[in-house]
Protein backbone atom coordinates (compact mmCIF):
# COMPACT_ATOMS: atom_id res chain seq x y z
CA UNK A 1 0.00 0.00 0.00
CA UNK A 2 1.29 3.41 -0.94
CA UNK A 3 1.23 6.75 0.82
CA UNK A 4 -2.06 8.60 1.06
CA UNK A 5 -2.65 12.25 0.31
CA UNK A 6 -4.91 14.27 2.64
CA UNK A 7 -7.66 13.80 0.03
CA UNK A 8 -7.51 10.01 -0.10
CA UNK A 9 -10.94 9.48 1.48
CA UNK A 10 -12.47 11.99 -0.91
CA UNK A 11 -11.17 9.98 -3.85
CA UNK A 12 -12.56 6.74 -2.48
CA UNK A 13 -15.94 8.30 -1.83
CA UNK A 14 -15.96 9.63 -5.39
CA UNK A 15 -15.33 6.12 -6.74
CA UNK A 16 -11.77 6.71 -7.92
CA UNK A 17 -9.70 3.91 -9.33
CA UNK A 18 -6.42 4.22 -7.42
CA UNK A 19 -3.01 3.32 -8.79
CA UNK A 20 0.54 3.56 -7.53
CA UNK A 21 2.37 6.68 -8.64
CA UNK A 22 5.88 7.19 -7.25
CA UNK A 23 4.90 5.41 -4.03
CA UNK A 24 1.56 7.20 -3.62
CA UNK A 25 -1.94 5.79 -4.07
CA UNK A 26 -3.34 8.26 -6.60
CA UNK A 27 -6.61 8.44 -8.54
CA UNK A 28 -6.11 7.45 -12.20
CA UNK A 29 -9.75 8.21 -12.99
CA UNK A 30 -13.15 8.51 -11.32
CA UNK A 31 -14.96 6.61 -14.06
CA UNK A 32 -14.18 7.98 -17.50
CA UNK A 33 -10.81 9.52 -18.27
CA UNK A 34 -12.11 11.03 -21.50
CA UNK A 35 -15.09 12.67 -19.78
CA UNK A 36 -12.68 14.13 -17.21
CA UNK A 37 -10.37 15.40 -19.95
CA UNK A 38 -13.31 17.09 -21.66
CA UNK A 39 -14.51 18.65 -18.40
CA UNK A 40 -11.19 20.48 -18.05
CA UNK A 41 -11.24 21.66 -21.68
CA UNK A 42 -14.86 22.80 -21.45
CA UNK A 43 -15.56 23.88 -17.86
CA UNK A 44 -13.46 23.15 -14.77
CA UNK A 45 -11.75 20.26 -13.06
CA UNK A 46 -9.57 19.77 -10.00
CA UNK A 47 -6.55 17.56 -9.48
CA UNK A 48 -5.12 16.32 -6.22
CA UNK A 49 -1.40 16.75 -6.80
CA UNK A 50 -0.47 16.58 -3.12
CA UNK A 51 2.17 14.00 -3.99
CA UNK A 52 4.22 16.84 -5.46
CA UNK A 53 6.34 18.63 -2.90
CA UNK A 54 6.55 22.34 -2.14
CA UNK A 55 10.00 23.43 -0.94
CA UNK A 56 10.73 26.87 0.47
CA UNK A 57 14.05 28.52 -0.27
CA UNK A 58 14.54 31.48 2.05
CA UNK A 59 17.32 33.79 3.19
CA UNK A 60 19.53 36.65 2.15
CA UNK A 61 21.17 34.52 -0.56
CA UNK A 62 18.00 32.83 -1.84
CA UNK A 63 18.14 34.67 -5.17
CA UNK A 64 21.86 34.02 -5.71
CA UNK A 65 21.45 30.39 -4.73
CA UNK A 66 18.63 29.80 -7.20
CA UNK A 67 20.50 31.65 -9.94
CA UNK A 68 23.19 29.03 -9.44
CA UNK A 69 21.11 25.84 -9.16
CA UNK A 70 18.46 26.55 -11.81
CA UNK A 71 19.00 26.71 -15.58
CA UNK A 72 16.47 29.49 -16.06
CA UNK A 73 17.34 32.79 -14.39
CA UNK A 74 15.28 33.84 -11.37
CA UNK A 75 16.51 37.38 -12.04
CA UNK A 76 13.60 37.37 -14.53
CA UNK A 77 11.22 37.20 -11.58
CA UNK A 78 12.82 39.77 -9.28
CA UNK A 79 9.41 41.34 -8.78
CA UNK A 80 7.65 39.52 -5.93
CA UNK A 81 4.62 37.64 -7.23
CA UNK A 82 6.15 36.27 -10.43
CA UNK A 83 6.67 32.64 -11.34
CA UNK A 84 9.08 30.85 -13.69
CA UNK A 85 9.33 27.39 -15.25
CA UNK A 86 12.82 25.92 -15.20
CA UNK A 87 14.95 22.80 -15.18
CA UNK A 88 17.41 21.92 -12.44
CA UNK A 89 20.47 20.33 -14.04
CA UNK A 90 23.36 18.14 -13.05
CA UNK A 91 26.90 19.09 -14.07
CA UNK A 92 26.52 17.06 -17.28
CA UNK A 93 23.58 19.23 -18.33
CA UNK A 94 21.12 16.40 -17.66
CA UNK A 95 17.79 17.22 -16.06
CA UNK A 96 17.46 16.38 -12.35
CA UNK A 97 13.93 17.78 -12.33
CA UNK A 98 11.71 20.39 -13.91
CA UNK A 99 9.79 22.73 -11.65
CA UNK A 100 8.03 26.04 -11.20
CA UNK A 101 9.59 28.59 -8.88
CA UNK A 102 7.29 31.16 -7.27
CA UNK A 103 8.74 34.39 -5.88
CA UNK A 104 6.52 34.90 -2.84
CA UNK A 105 8.46 37.35 -0.64
CA UNK A 106 11.55 39.55 -0.89
CA UNK A 107 13.89 36.71 0.15
CA UNK A 108 11.37 33.84 -0.14
CA UNK A 109 10.97 31.54 -3.13
CA UNK A 110 8.78 28.42 -3.23
CA UNK A 111 9.54 25.65 -5.69
CA UNK A 112 7.22 22.72 -6.38
CA UNK A 113 9.05 19.54 -7.36
CA UNK A 114 7.91 16.22 -8.80
CA UNK A 115 6.94 13.38 -6.45
CA UNK A 116 9.26 10.80 -7.97
CA UNK A 117 12.29 13.08 -7.73
CA UNK A 118 11.51 14.96 -4.51
CA UNK A 119 13.99 13.17 -2.24
CA UNK A 120 16.74 13.37 -4.84
CA UNK A 121 16.00 17.06 -5.42
CA UNK A 122 16.16 17.90 -1.72
CA UNK A 123 19.45 16.06 -1.30
CA UNK A 124 20.87 17.96 -4.25
CA UNK A 125 19.62 21.34 -3.02
CA UNK A 126 20.96 20.75 0.48
CA UNK A 127 24.34 19.70 -0.87
CA UNK A 128 24.66 22.97 -2.80
CA UNK A 129 23.14 25.22 -0.13
CA UNK A 130 26.02 25.06 2.33
CA UNK A 131 27.89 27.84 0.52
CA UNK A 132 24.92 30.19 0.79
CA UNK A 133 23.02 31.98 3.50
CA UNK A 134 19.84 30.13 2.70
CA UNK A 135 17.46 27.57 4.19
CA UNK A 136 15.86 24.85 2.10
CA UNK A 137 12.72 23.60 3.88
CA UNK A 138 10.02 21.19 2.83
CA UNK A 139 6.50 22.46 3.43
CA UNK A 140 5.49 19.52 5.64
CA UNK A 141 1.88 18.32 5.75
CA UNK A 142 0.96 20.22 2.66
CA UNK A 143 -1.60 19.59 -0.01
CA UNK A 144 -1.69 20.87 -3.56
CA UNK A 145 -4.91 21.27 -5.53
CA UNK A 146 -4.79 22.34 -9.17
CA UNK A 147 -8.03 23.80 -10.53
CA UNK A 148 -8.00 24.03 -14.32
CA UNK A 149 -10.32 24.90 -17.16
CA UNK A 150 -12.00 27.92 -18.75
CA UNK A 151 -14.34 28.25 -15.73
CA UNK A 152 -11.75 27.30 -13.12
CA UNK A 153 -10.85 30.76 -11.83
CA UNK A 154 -14.46 31.84 -11.54
CA UNK A 155 -15.36 28.69 -9.59
CA UNK A 156 -12.38 29.17 -7.26
CA UNK A 157 -14.04 32.25 -5.80
CA UNK A 158 -15.81 29.82 -3.46
CA UNK A 159 -12.59 29.04 -1.59
CA UNK A 160 -10.63 32.29 -1.73
CA UNK A 161 -12.17 34.10 1.23
CA UNK A 162 -10.87 37.60 1.88
CA UNK A 163 -8.15 37.19 -0.75
CA UNK A 164 -10.70 36.76 -3.55
CA UNK A 165 -10.17 40.07 -5.32
CA UNK A 166 -6.41 39.94 -5.13
CA UNK A 167 -6.25 36.39 -6.42
CA UNK A 168 -8.71 37.01 -9.24
CA UNK A 169 -6.46 39.88 -10.38
CA UNK A 170 -3.43 37.58 -10.80
CA UNK A 171 -2.11 37.60 -14.36
CA UNK A 172 -0.87 34.33 -15.93
CA UNK A 173 2.28 33.06 -14.25
CA UNK A 174 1.78 35.34 -11.28
CA UNK A 175 1.44 34.11 -7.71
CA UNK A 176 0.48 35.25 -4.25
CA UNK A 177 1.01 34.07 -0.68
CA UNK A 178 -2.12 34.40 1.45
CA UNK A 179 -1.65 33.27 5.03
CA UNK A 180 -0.58 29.62 4.84
CA UNK A 181 -1.66 29.31 1.24
CA UNK A 182 0.17 30.13 -1.96
CA UNK A 183 -1.79 30.46 -5.15
CA UNK A 184 -0.30 30.62 -8.63
CA UNK A 185 -2.07 31.18 -11.92
CA UNK A 186 -0.19 28.24 -13.38
CA UNK A 187 -1.05 24.71 -14.44
CA UNK A 188 -0.30 21.66 -16.52
CA UNK A 189 -3.23 21.34 -18.88
CA UNK A 190 -3.00 24.14 -21.44
CA UNK A 191 -6.03 25.75 -19.79
CA UNK A 192 -6.39 28.69 -17.43
CA UNK A 193 -6.59 28.12 -13.69
CA UNK A 194 -4.82 28.09 -10.36
CA UNK A 195 -2.49 25.80 -8.49
CA UNK A 196 -3.09 26.10 -4.76
CA UNK A 197 -0.59 25.02 -2.11
CA UNK A 198 -2.25 24.78 1.28
CA UNK A 199 -1.91 23.04 4.66
CA UNK A 200 -3.10 19.43 4.62
CA UNK A 201 -5.62 20.16 7.37
CA UNK A 202 -7.54 22.50 5.04
CA UNK A 203 -7.47 20.27 2.00
CA UNK A 204 -10.71 18.35 2.50
CA UNK A 205 -12.85 21.43 3.17
CA UNK A 206 -11.36 23.18 0.17
CA UNK A 207 -11.88 20.15 -2.11
CA UNK A 208 -15.50 19.81 -0.96
CA UNK A 209 -16.19 23.51 -1.45
CA UNK A 210 -14.77 23.34 -4.96
CA UNK A 211 -16.91 20.28 -5.70
CA UNK A 212 -19.97 22.15 -4.43
CA UNK A 213 -19.07 24.98 -6.80
CA UNK A 214 -19.24 22.52 -9.69
CA UNK A 215 -15.58 21.61 -10.10
CA UNK A 216 -15.21 17.96 -11.12
CA UNK A 217 -12.42 15.76 -9.72
CA UNK A 218 -9.96 14.70 -12.43
CA UNK A 219 -7.56 11.77 -12.29
CA UNK A 220 -3.95 11.43 -13.35
CA UNK A 221 -5.03 9.69 -16.57
CA UNK A 222 -6.69 12.82 -17.90
CA UNK A 223 -3.88 14.94 -16.47
CA UNK A 224 -1.55 13.05 -18.81
CA UNK A 225 -3.65 13.47 -21.98
CA UNK A 226 -4.27 17.14 -21.13
CA UNK A 227 -0.58 17.89 -20.69
CA UNK A 228 0.30 15.89 -23.82
CA UNK A 229 -2.17 17.86 -25.95
CA UNK A 230 -0.77 21.03 -24.38
CA UNK A 231 2.72 19.92 -25.45
CA UNK A 232 4.09 19.96 -21.89
CA UNK A 233 6.97 17.70 -20.96
CA UNK A 234 6.70 15.04 -18.27
CA UNK A 235 9.78 14.26 -16.23
CA UNK A 236 11.06 10.73 -16.83
CA UNK A 237 9.49 10.70 -20.30
CA UNK A 238 10.66 13.72 -22.29
CA UNK A 239 13.67 14.32 -20.07
CA UNK A 240 15.83 12.70 -17.45
CA UNK A 241 19.34 12.95 -16.04
CA UNK A 242 20.92 11.79 -19.29
CA UNK A 243 19.13 14.22 -21.61
CA UNK A 244 19.69 17.96 -21.79
CA UNK A 245 16.86 20.50 -21.96
CA UNK A 246 18.19 21.38 -25.44
CA UNK A 247 17.25 17.90 -26.68
CA UNK A 248 13.93 18.00 -24.83
CA UNK A 249 12.31 21.00 -26.46
CA UNK A 250 13.22 23.13 -23.44
CA UNK A 251 15.99 25.28 -24.91
CA UNK A 252 13.72 28.28 -24.29
CA UNK A 253 13.95 27.70 -20.54
CA UNK A 254 17.76 27.88 -20.43
CA UNK A 255 19.02 31.41 -19.78
CA UNK A 256 22.51 31.57 -21.32
CA UNK A 257 22.44 35.34 -20.87
CA UNK A 258 23.91 37.00 -18.90
CA UNK A 259 27.07 35.09 -19.79
CA UNK A 260 28.55 35.78 -16.36
CA UNK A 261 25.87 33.77 -14.51
CA UNK A 262 27.43 30.53 -13.35
CA UNK A 263 24.70 27.88 -13.19
CA UNK A 264 25.08 24.15 -12.69
CA UNK A 265 25.26 22.42 -16.07
CA UNK A 266 26.21 25.56 -17.99
CA UNK A 267 29.53 24.27 -19.35
CA UNK A 268 28.01 21.03 -20.58
CA UNK A 269 25.09 22.84 -22.21
CA UNK A 270 27.36 25.33 -23.96
CA UNK A 271 29.38 22.47 -25.38
CA UNK A 272 26.22 20.71 -26.52
CA UNK A 273 24.88 23.91 -28.05
CA UNK A 274 28.14 24.72 -29.87
CA UNK A 275 28.47 21.19 -31.18
CA UNK A 276 24.97 21.46 -32.64
CA UNK A 277 22.11 19.40 -31.29
CA UNK A 278 21.75 16.02 -32.90
CA UNK A 279 18.14 15.61 -31.78
CA UNK A 280 15.02 17.64 -31.27
CA UNK A 281 11.65 17.03 -29.68
CA UNK A 282 8.71 17.12 -32.10
CA UNK A 283 4.98 16.53 -32.06
CA UNK A 284 3.54 13.55 -33.92
CA UNK A 285 0.06 13.00 -35.29
CA UNK A 286 -0.86 9.48 -36.33
CA UNK A 287 -2.51 9.30 -39.76
CA UNK A 288 -3.53 5.67 -39.37
CA UNK A 289 -5.78 4.01 -36.81
CA UNK A 290 -4.23 2.95 -33.54
CA UNK A 291 -2.50 4.71 -30.68
CA UNK A 292 1.10 5.93 -30.52
CA UNK A 293 2.79 4.57 -27.37
CA UNK A 294 5.84 5.64 -25.42
CA UNK A 295 9.02 3.89 -26.52
CA UNK A 296 7.85 3.22 -30.08
CA UNK A 297 10.46 3.60 -32.82
CA UNK A 298 10.03 6.37 -35.41
CA UNK A 299 11.57 6.35 -38.88
CA UNK A 300 11.37 8.64 -41.88
CA UNK A 301 8.67 7.69 -44.38
CA UNK A 302 10.22 5.50 -47.04
CA UNK A 303 13.16 4.40 -44.90
CA UNK A 304 13.70 0.70 -44.67
CA UNK A 305 15.08 0.55 -41.14
CA UNK A 306 14.55 -2.99 -40.01
CA UNK A 307 15.94 -3.05 -36.53
CA UNK A 308 13.78 -0.71 -34.52
CA UNK A 309 16.66 0.52 -32.39
CA UNK A 310 18.52 1.91 -35.40
CA UNK A 311 15.90 4.29 -36.74
CA UNK A 312 17.11 7.31 -34.79
CA UNK A 313 13.69 8.39 -33.58
CA UNK A 314 11.74 7.39 -30.49
CA UNK A 315 8.37 8.28 -29.00
CA UNK A 316 8.74 9.82 -25.52
CA UNK A 317 5.00 10.12 -24.79
CA UNK A 318 2.04 8.91 -26.76
CA UNK A 319 -1.68 8.52 -26.28
CA UNK A 320 -5.03 9.31 -27.78
CA UNK A 321 -5.84 13.01 -27.62
CA UNK A 322 -9.51 13.30 -26.68
CA UNK A 323 -9.72 16.92 -27.84
CA UNK A 324 -7.92 16.43 -31.17
CA UNK A 325 -9.62 13.02 -31.60
CA UNK A 326 -6.39 11.53 -32.94
CA UNK A 327 -3.50 9.66 -31.54
CA UNK A 328 -0.69 12.11 -30.84
CA UNK A 329 2.74 11.91 -29.31
CA UNK A 330 6.00 13.63 -28.56
CA UNK A 331 9.13 12.10 -30.06
CA UNK A 332 12.86 12.70 -30.05
CA UNK A 333 14.15 12.58 -33.62
CA UNK A 334 17.23 13.77 -35.58
CA UNK A 335 17.16 17.55 -36.03
CA UNK A 336 16.71 17.49 -39.81
CA UNK A 337 13.54 15.38 -39.84
CA UNK A 338 10.33 17.06 -41.03
CA UNK A 339 7.03 15.98 -42.49
CA UNK A 340 6.08 12.37 -43.06
CA UNK A 341 7.34 9.66 -40.71
CA UNK A 342 6.29 6.18 -39.66
CA UNK A 343 5.77 4.92 -36.13
CA UNK A 344 6.11 1.30 -35.08
CA UNK A 345 2.85 0.19 -33.48
CA UNK A 346 2.47 -3.39 -32.37
CA UNK A 347 5.09 -4.54 -34.86
CA UNK A 348 3.79 -2.61 -37.89
CA UNK A 349 4.94 0.69 -39.37
CA UNK A 350 2.11 3.22 -39.42
CA UNK A 351 2.00 6.58 -41.17
CA UNK A 352 2.34 9.70 -39.02
CA UNK A 353 3.59 13.23 -39.51
CA UNK A 354 5.63 15.74 -37.58
CA UNK A 355 3.86 18.85 -36.30
CA UNK A 356 4.86 21.72 -34.10
CA UNK A 357 3.15 21.56 -30.72
CA UNK A 358 1.14 22.42 -28.57
CA UNK A 359 -1.65 20.42 -30.14
CA UNK A 360 -4.27 22.25 -28.06
CA UNK A 361 -4.20 25.48 -26.13
CA UNK A 362 -7.05 27.17 -24.29
CA UNK A 363 -9.52 24.68 -25.68
CA UNK A 364 -8.54 25.31 -29.31
CA UNK A 365 -6.95 22.76 -31.62
CA UNK A 366 -3.70 24.27 -32.89
CA UNK A 367 -2.62 21.69 -35.46
CA UNK A 368 -3.94 21.13 -38.97
CA UNK A 369 -5.90 17.89 -39.21
CA UNK A 370 -6.15 16.27 -42.66
CA UNK B 1 -17.05 -6.03 -7.28
CA UNK B 2 -17.83 -5.84 -10.95
CA UNK B 3 -20.83 -7.45 -12.57
CA UNK B 4 -20.43 -11.08 -13.75
CA UNK B 5 -23.70 -12.38 -15.27
CA UNK B 6 -24.45 -15.98 -14.30
CA UNK B 7 -25.78 -17.00 -17.73
CA UNK B 8 -22.52 -16.35 -19.60
CA UNK B 9 -19.27 -18.32 -19.88
CA UNK B 10 -15.83 -16.75 -19.47
CA UNK B 11 -12.15 -17.08 -20.33
CA UNK B 12 -9.09 -16.41 -18.18
CA UNK B 13 -8.29 -13.55 -20.56
CA UNK B 14 -11.52 -11.71 -19.64
CA UNK B 15 -13.70 -12.45 -22.66
CA UNK B 16 -17.33 -13.40 -22.06
CA UNK B 17 -19.08 -15.94 -24.27
CA UNK B 18 -22.79 -16.28 -24.86
CA UNK B 19 -24.08 -19.51 -26.37
CA UNK B 20 -26.70 -18.37 -28.84
CA UNK B 21 -28.04 -21.92 -29.19
CA UNK B 22 -27.89 -22.07 -32.99
CA UNK B 23 -24.27 -23.15 -33.32
CA UNK B 24 -22.99 -19.61 -32.88
CA UNK B 25 -21.56 -17.75 -29.91
CA UNK B 26 -21.25 -14.05 -29.13
CA UNK B 27 -18.02 -12.71 -27.62
CA UNK B 28 -17.26 -9.54 -25.73
CA UNK B 29 -15.07 -8.34 -22.88
CA UNK B 30 -16.18 -8.29 -19.27
CA UNK B 31 -17.12 -5.36 -17.09
CA UNK B 32 -13.91 -5.92 -15.16
CA UNK B 33 -11.83 -5.91 -18.36
CA UNK B 34 -13.28 -2.66 -19.68
CA UNK B 35 -12.77 -1.05 -16.27
CA UNK B 36 -9.13 -2.11 -16.19
CA UNK B 37 -8.46 -0.88 -19.72
CA UNK B 38 -10.18 2.46 -19.27
CA UNK B 39 -11.90 4.40 -22.06
CA UNK B 40 -11.63 2.55 -25.37
CA UNK B 41 -10.66 4.63 -28.39
CA UNK B 42 -10.31 1.94 -31.09
CA UNK B 43 -11.63 -1.53 -31.69
CA UNK B 44 -10.05 -3.56 -34.49
CA UNK B 45 -12.26 -6.46 -35.51
CA UNK B 46 -11.60 -9.43 -37.82
CA UNK B 47 -13.29 -9.95 -41.18
CA UNK B 48 -16.34 -12.16 -41.39
CA UNK B 49 -15.34 -15.53 -42.77
CA UNK B 50 -11.93 -15.71 -41.11
CA UNK B 51 -11.23 -18.85 -39.10
CA UNK B 52 -9.45 -19.14 -35.79
CA UNK B 53 -8.28 -21.80 -33.38
CA UNK B 54 -8.96 -21.48 -29.66
CA UNK B 55 -6.52 -18.98 -28.17
CA UNK B 56 -5.73 -17.17 -31.44
CA UNK B 57 -5.60 -13.38 -31.30
CA UNK B 58 -8.72 -12.28 -33.15
CA UNK B 59 -9.24 -8.62 -32.37
CA UNK B 60 -7.63 -5.67 -30.62
CA UNK B 61 -9.22 -3.25 -28.22
CA UNK B 62 -7.21 -0.15 -27.58
CA UNK B 63 -7.81 2.29 -24.75
CA UNK B 64 -6.20 5.60 -23.81
CA UNK B 65 -3.91 3.49 -21.65
CA UNK B 66 -3.04 0.30 -23.53
CA UNK B 67 -3.80 -2.08 -26.38
CA UNK B 68 -5.13 -5.51 -25.57
CA UNK B 69 -5.60 -8.60 -27.73
CA UNK B 70 -8.91 -10.43 -27.76
CA UNK B 71 -8.62 -14.19 -28.16
CA UNK B 72 -10.90 -16.77 -29.76
CA UNK B 73 -12.44 -18.68 -26.82
CA UNK B 74 -12.92 -21.81 -28.95
CA UNK B 75 -12.26 -22.88 -32.52
CA UNK B 76 -14.60 -21.34 -35.08
CA UNK B 77 -15.35 -18.92 -37.90
CA UNK B 78 -16.31 -15.26 -37.63
CA UNK B 79 -19.88 -14.79 -38.83
CA UNK B 80 -20.62 -11.23 -37.73
CA UNK B 81 -18.81 -8.28 -36.20
CA UNK B 82 -20.23 -5.34 -34.25
CA UNK B 83 -19.75 -2.61 -36.84
CA UNK B 84 -21.06 0.11 -34.51
CA UNK B 85 -17.80 -0.09 -32.59
CA UNK B 86 -15.87 1.42 -35.50
CA UNK B 87 -17.50 4.77 -34.77
CA UNK B 88 -18.42 4.23 -31.13
CA UNK B 89 -15.82 2.18 -29.24
CA UNK B 90 -17.19 3.66 -26.00
CA UNK B 91 -20.14 1.23 -26.29
CA UNK B 92 -17.80 -1.40 -24.87
CA UNK B 93 -17.25 0.71 -21.75
CA UNK B 94 -20.88 1.70 -21.41
CA UNK B 95 -22.49 -1.69 -21.98
CA UNK B 96 -19.85 -4.45 -22.13
CA UNK B 97 -22.34 -7.34 -21.90
CA UNK B 98 -24.87 -5.79 -24.27
CA UNK B 99 -24.34 -3.26 -27.07
CA UNK B 100 -20.60 -3.56 -26.57
CA UNK B 101 -20.38 -7.13 -27.92
CA UNK B 102 -17.44 -7.61 -30.29
CA UNK B 103 -18.10 -10.49 -32.72
CA UNK B 104 -20.03 -13.72 -33.32
CA UNK B 105 -18.49 -17.04 -34.30
CA UNK B 106 -19.92 -20.29 -35.62
CA UNK B 107 -18.28 -23.01 -33.64
CA UNK B 108 -16.83 -26.32 -34.75
CA UNK B 109 -17.87 -28.37 -31.75
CA UNK B 110 -20.30 -27.35 -28.98
CA UNK B 111 -18.40 -29.67 -26.65
CA UNK B 112 -15.57 -27.10 -26.63
CA UNK B 113 -17.76 -24.71 -24.66
CA UNK B 114 -17.44 -27.01 -21.68
CA UNK B 115 -13.80 -25.88 -21.38
CA UNK B 116 -14.86 -22.33 -20.55
CA UNK B 117 -15.21 -20.91 -17.04
CA UNK B 118 -18.51 -20.36 -15.30
CA UNK B 119 -19.31 -17.09 -13.53
CA UNK B 120 -18.11 -18.37 -10.19
CA UNK B 121 -14.72 -19.57 -11.46
CA UNK B 122 -14.21 -16.35 -13.40
CA UNK B 123 -15.14 -14.34 -10.31
CA UNK B 124 -12.30 -15.99 -8.45
CA UNK B 125 -9.84 -14.96 -11.15
CA UNK B 126 -11.01 -11.37 -10.97
CA UNK B 127 -10.76 -11.40 -7.20
CA UNK B 128 -7.20 -12.75 -7.35
CA UNK B 129 -6.18 -10.04 -9.81
CA UNK B 130 -7.61 -7.29 -7.66
CA UNK B 131 -5.52 -8.26 -4.64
Amino acid sequence: MGKHTPLHDEHKTAGAKLVDFAGWDMPINYGSQIAEHNAVRESAGMFDVSHMRPVDVEGADARDFLRHVLANDVAKIDTVGRALYTCMLNTRGGVIDDLIVYHLGETWYRIVVNAATADKDLGWLHSLASDYEVTVTEFEDSSIIAVQGPEAREKCRAVLGAAEDEVMDLAPFRALAVGNWSIGRTGYTGEDGFEIVLPAAEAVDTWQALAAAGVQPIGLGARDTLRLEAGLNLYGHEMDEDVTPLASGLGWTVAFEPAARDFVGRDALEMARDAGNAHKLVGLVLDARGVIREGAAVRRAGDEAGAEESTGGEVTSGSFGPTVQRSIGLARVPVDWEGAVEVSLRGKWRAAHIVSYPFVRHGKIRIALD
Amino acid sequence: MSEIPKDLSYTKTHEWVSNDGDGTITIGITEYAQGSLGDLVFVELPEAGSKFAAGDAVAVVESVKAASDIYAPVEGEIVEINEDLEESPERVNEDPFGQGWLFKMSIVDPEHLADLLDAEAYGEIVEAEQD
